[in-house]
C-alpha cells in the first residue's frame, strides 16, 4: 500500500519519457500562466434576468444535444388527445351535448368541450417532469458549482422553469393540431387561442414551484414522481376537464369548482369557446399564492441542500 | 471575532456538521495564510468534503465560526463566491453539454457578455490543451480531460482562494501530474490552493502545510516534513523469490530495522516502517549476506494507511463503502513514485 518509490524492475513502461515531454510541460505552464487573468479583472455576476436566461439557455441545449427527451412532449400529449377523443368522446359527448346522442356526432360536440381540458391536462402532467430533472440536476457535481457561484442564486430555478416554457409550448401546439384535425373549432378564433395558451403557460410556471419544492425534498427522482403523481391524478381528474360540475354528485361539486385546475379550465374555455364562466381573477390569485408559497420553500431547501 | 484577521486565507473554529446521528465534522480547527497549497488529508468518510463545502458556502456549518478570505461564512457567503471557485470531487460539469458550452455557461452565469464569454471559453480550452474537444459532449472526456476542464471552468476568473476536493482521485498517472503541474502554476499565480486528499504522497508533492483530518476532527497539522517526522521515513519493501525464504527474510529485517515486520497478503512480500532518519542499507547488507534472493525492494513513502497507524495506533477504518476505492489507492501510488530510490535487486 505505500507510495513507492520504483526499482527500476516496476519503473518499466511507466513515466517512460519524462525528459522528452518536459520542454511540452513547461510551455503548458507558460499557457496557462498567460491565460490567468488579473484578480480583480472580473464581470459583475450575472443577476436575475441574465442568470435566469442563461439557465435557459442551458435548458435549451439539452433539448438539443438530447431530442429524446422530447418525447413526453410530443407523443404523449398525441396520444392523449386522440385516445381520449374517440375512446370517451362518443360516450362523453352524449352527456356533455345534452341530446343523449351517441358516436360520430357525440365525438364532434365532445371535442369542442375536450380539448380545451386536455390541452390544461397534458400541459400539467408534464409540469411533473420539472421536478424530476431537477432532481436529477441536483445529484450531480454541476449543483455545488452552480451553487458556489456569486451569481443571483434563485436563477438555476427559474432558468430551469423557462427553458421549461418551450417545452410546454412543443406540446402545446402538438395538442391544439391534432384538436384540429379531430374538429376542434375554437369560436375564440386565434386570438383566443393564443390568449388561453399565454394563460396556461404563466399557469404552469407558478404550478412548478409545487415540484420544485418536491425535488429538492425528496431524495430520489422517483420519489419525486411518485409523489408528483400522487397529486396530479386528483388535480386533474377531479375537475371539469372531461365532464362538466353538474354531472357530480351535490357534495363533489364545491370541491371540483375550487380546484384551481378546474378554475384555469374555466378561464381557458372562456378565451377559446367564446364563453363566460371562468375567472380571470380567481386565475391570478391562485398563481400569486402558488408563487408566493412554493418559491421561498424551494429557495429556502436549495440553499439548505447537503 | 477581532482575532480574524484578512491576511488568511481561512480561519475556523470548532466547526461542526452534522447529518442526522451522524456527525461528518466534529469541531475542525484551521488557520490557512494567503497564498501557497494547504492540504486536508484523510481517509474516505474523514470530513474533508464536508468541511471543504461548508467553507465553500455551500453548507451551514451547526457550529463554530469560520471567516474565508476575511468574510464571515454566515453573513457574507455572496462576497465569498464571488472570490472563491469550487473544483468539486465528482466533475463539476455538466455531461450533456460540450467544453466550449461548458465554460460558456459558465462565463455567462459570472457576468460575462456572450462574445466574451466564448473568447473566453476558447483562451482557456487553448490553454489546458482542449481545444479539440471543445465541441464534444464532456461525456465522451477522459478522465483527465474532465478534470482540466473542470479547473479551467474554476479560472473564468481567477479566484483568491480555490478549493480542489480530491482533484486527482481516479485520473491516470498522467494526467495527474498534468493537473499537479496546473496547480504549481495556479499558486505560482498567486492563488491560495485547499486541497483535499488521499494521498500522503499528493500532499507531500504539493502543500506547504498539511492537515490531517480523521472522524472530523484534526489529528494531526504541520508541514510535509514535521508530519513525517511524526510517522518515520517511510517503508522498506521487500520481496523474495522464493516465499519459503521469506520468515527468514522477515527475521533479519527484524533485528536490523528493528521495527514489527508485516507480512503482506502476497506471500513473497514483506514491509518494514522505518523511523525519521534511519538507513535500509544495513537491513539490505545482512540481506544480501544471508543469500536469500531477493526479487526486487523499494523504499516507500508511509501510505495514508502507515500515517494513520502511526497517528492514531490503528488502521483507518473506511466508513464509506467506495467500492473503486482499492483500485484508485493501488494505481496511484503504483505511479505515484518521487524521491529517491534506495536500490536495485541484488
Amino acid at each position: 500500500m505505500s507510495n513507492e518509490i520504483n526499482t527500476g524492475l516496476v519503473n518499466n513502461g511507466r513515466n517512460n519519457a519524462p525528459t522528452a515531454t518536459a520542454g511540452a510541460e513547461a510551455e503548458n505552464a507558460d499557457a496557462i500562466r498567460n491565460v490567468l487573468l488579473p484578480t480583480e479583472q472580473r464581470p459583475t455576476p450575472a443577476g436575475p434576468i441574465s442568470g435566469s436566461l442563461t439557465y435557459g439557455w442551458r435548458a435549451m441545449l439539452k433539448i438539443k444535444h438530447i431530442p429524446t427527451q422530447l418525447f413526453d412532449v410530443t407523443v404523449f400529449p398525441l396520444m392523449m388527445t386522440v385516445m381520449f377523443t374517440f375512446i370517451f368522446g362518443g360516450a362523453m359527448g352524449a352527456v356533455v351535448s345534452g341530446t343523449g346522442e351517441t358516436g360520430g356526432v357525440a365525438i364532434s360536440e365532445y371535442v369542442q368541450f375536450f380539448i380545451p381540458g386536455i390541452f390544461v391536462q397534458t400541459l400539467i402532467m408534464i409540469t411533473m417532469y420539472t421536478g424530476m430533472t431537477l432532481n436529477k440536476d441536483i445529484s450531480k457535481g454541476i449543483f455545488d458549482r452552480f451553487r458556489s457561484l456569486p451569481t443571483w442564486r434563485p436563477a438555476q430555478l427559474v432558468g430551469a422553469l423557462l427553458g421549461d416554457q418551450v417545452r410546454y409550448t412543443l406540446a402545446g401546439v402538438i395538442i391544439l393540431g391534432v384538436g384540429f384535425a379531430v374538429g376542434f373549432r375554437p369560436e375564440g378564433g386565434l386570438e383566443g387561442v393564443v390568449a388561453a395558451f399565454a394563460l396556461l403557460l404563466v399557469f404552469s410556471f407558478c404550478l412548478s414551484w409545487i415540484w420544485t419544492t418536491f425535488s429538492l425534498l425528496l431524495p430520489t427522482e422517483e420519489a419525486v414522481m411518485g409523489v408528483s403523481m400522487t397529486l396530479i391524478f386528483p388535480l386533474t381528474f377531479a375537475s371539469n376537464i372531461f365532464v362538466p360540475t353538474q354531472t357530480m354528485p351535490d357534495w363533489l361539486q364545491p370541491v371540483v369548482d375550487a380546484n384551481p385546475v378546474s378554475v384555469v379550465v374555466a378561464s381557458i374555455r372562456d378565451f377559446m369557446l367564446g364563453t363566460n364562466e371562468g375567472n380571470l381573477l380567481v386565475v391570478g390569485i391562485y398563481c400569486v399564492v402558488l408563487v408566493a408559497v412554493f418559491a421561498p420553500i424551494s429557495m429556502y431547501l436549495y440553499n439548505r441542500k447537503s | 471575532m477581532s482575532s480574524y484577521s484578512s491576511d488568511l486565507a481561512i480561519e475556523c473554529r470548532g466547526l461542526v456538521k452534522r447529518f442526522g446521528d451522524n456527525t461528518a465534522v466534529d469541531g475542525v480547527d484551521l488557520t490557512i495564510p494567503r497564498g501557497g497549497i494547504y492540504g486536508v488529508l484523510g481517509p474516505n468518510g474523514a470530513g474533508k468534503t464536508t468541511t471543504i463545502r461548508m467553507l465553500a458556502t455551500l453548507l451551514r456549518p451547526d457550529g463554530g465560526e469560520a471567516q474565508v478570505l476575511g468574510h464571515d461564512v454566515f453573513a457574507e457567503p455572496k462576497t465569498i463566491r464571488e472570490k472563491i471557485a469550487l473544483t468539486g470531487q465528482f466533475a463539476s460539469l455538466d455531461e450533456d453539454l460540450t467544453g466550449l458550452e461548458n465554460l460558456i455557461l459558465l462565463g455567462r452565469l459570472l457576468g460575462f457578455g456572450k462574445n466574451a464569454a466564448r473568447e473566453r471559453g476558447w483562451d482557456l480550452l487553448e490553454a489546458f490543451n482542449l481545444a479539440d474537444a471543445a465541441d464534444r459532449q464532456v461525456k465522451k472526456y477522459s478522465g483527465g480531460m474532465r478534470r482540466r476542464l473542470d479547473i479551467a471552468g474554476s479560472l473564468m476568473v481567477t479566484p483568491e482562494l480555490m478549493f480542489l476536493d480530491e482533484p486527482t482521485t481516479g485520473i491516470d498517472p498522467r494526467s495527474r501530474n498534468q493537473v499537479w503541474d496546473i496547480i504549481r502554476t495556479l499558486v505560482a499565480g498567486g492563488t491560495t490552493i485547499l486541497l483535499t486528499t488521499q494521498y500522503l504522497e499528493e500532499a507531500d508533492q504539493l502543500a506547504d502545510r498539511i492537515a490531517v483530518i480523521d472522524h472530523g476532527k484534526v489529528i494531526a497539522e504541520g508541514t510535509p516534513g514535521q508530519l513525517k517526522a511524526q510517522v518515520g521515513a517511510g517503508a522498506l519493501k521487500v520481496r523474495v523469490e522464493n516465499p519459503a525464504d521469506r520468515e527468514t527474510a522477515a527475521h533479519i529485517l527484524e533485528t536490523t530495522v528493528g521495527s514489527n515486520v508485516v507480512r503482506e497478503k502476497d506471500a513473497a512480500a514483506l514491509t518494514a516502517r522505518l523511523g525519521q532518519g534511519a538507513s535500509a542499507t544495513p537491513a539490505l547488507q545482512a540481506l544480501e549476506e544471508s543469500g536469500i534472493a531477493i526479487e526486487t525492494f523499494a523504499m516507500g513513502q508511509p501510505s495514508l494507511d502507515e500515517v494513520f497507524l502511526a497517528l492514531t495506533g490503528k488502521p483507518v477504518e473506511a466508513e464509506d463503502t467506495e467500492t473503486t476505492e482499492e483500485d484508485h489507492d493501488a494505481g496511484a501510488s503504483a505511479a505515484a513514485a518521487g524521491g529517491a530510490a534506495a536500490g536495485g535487486a541484488s
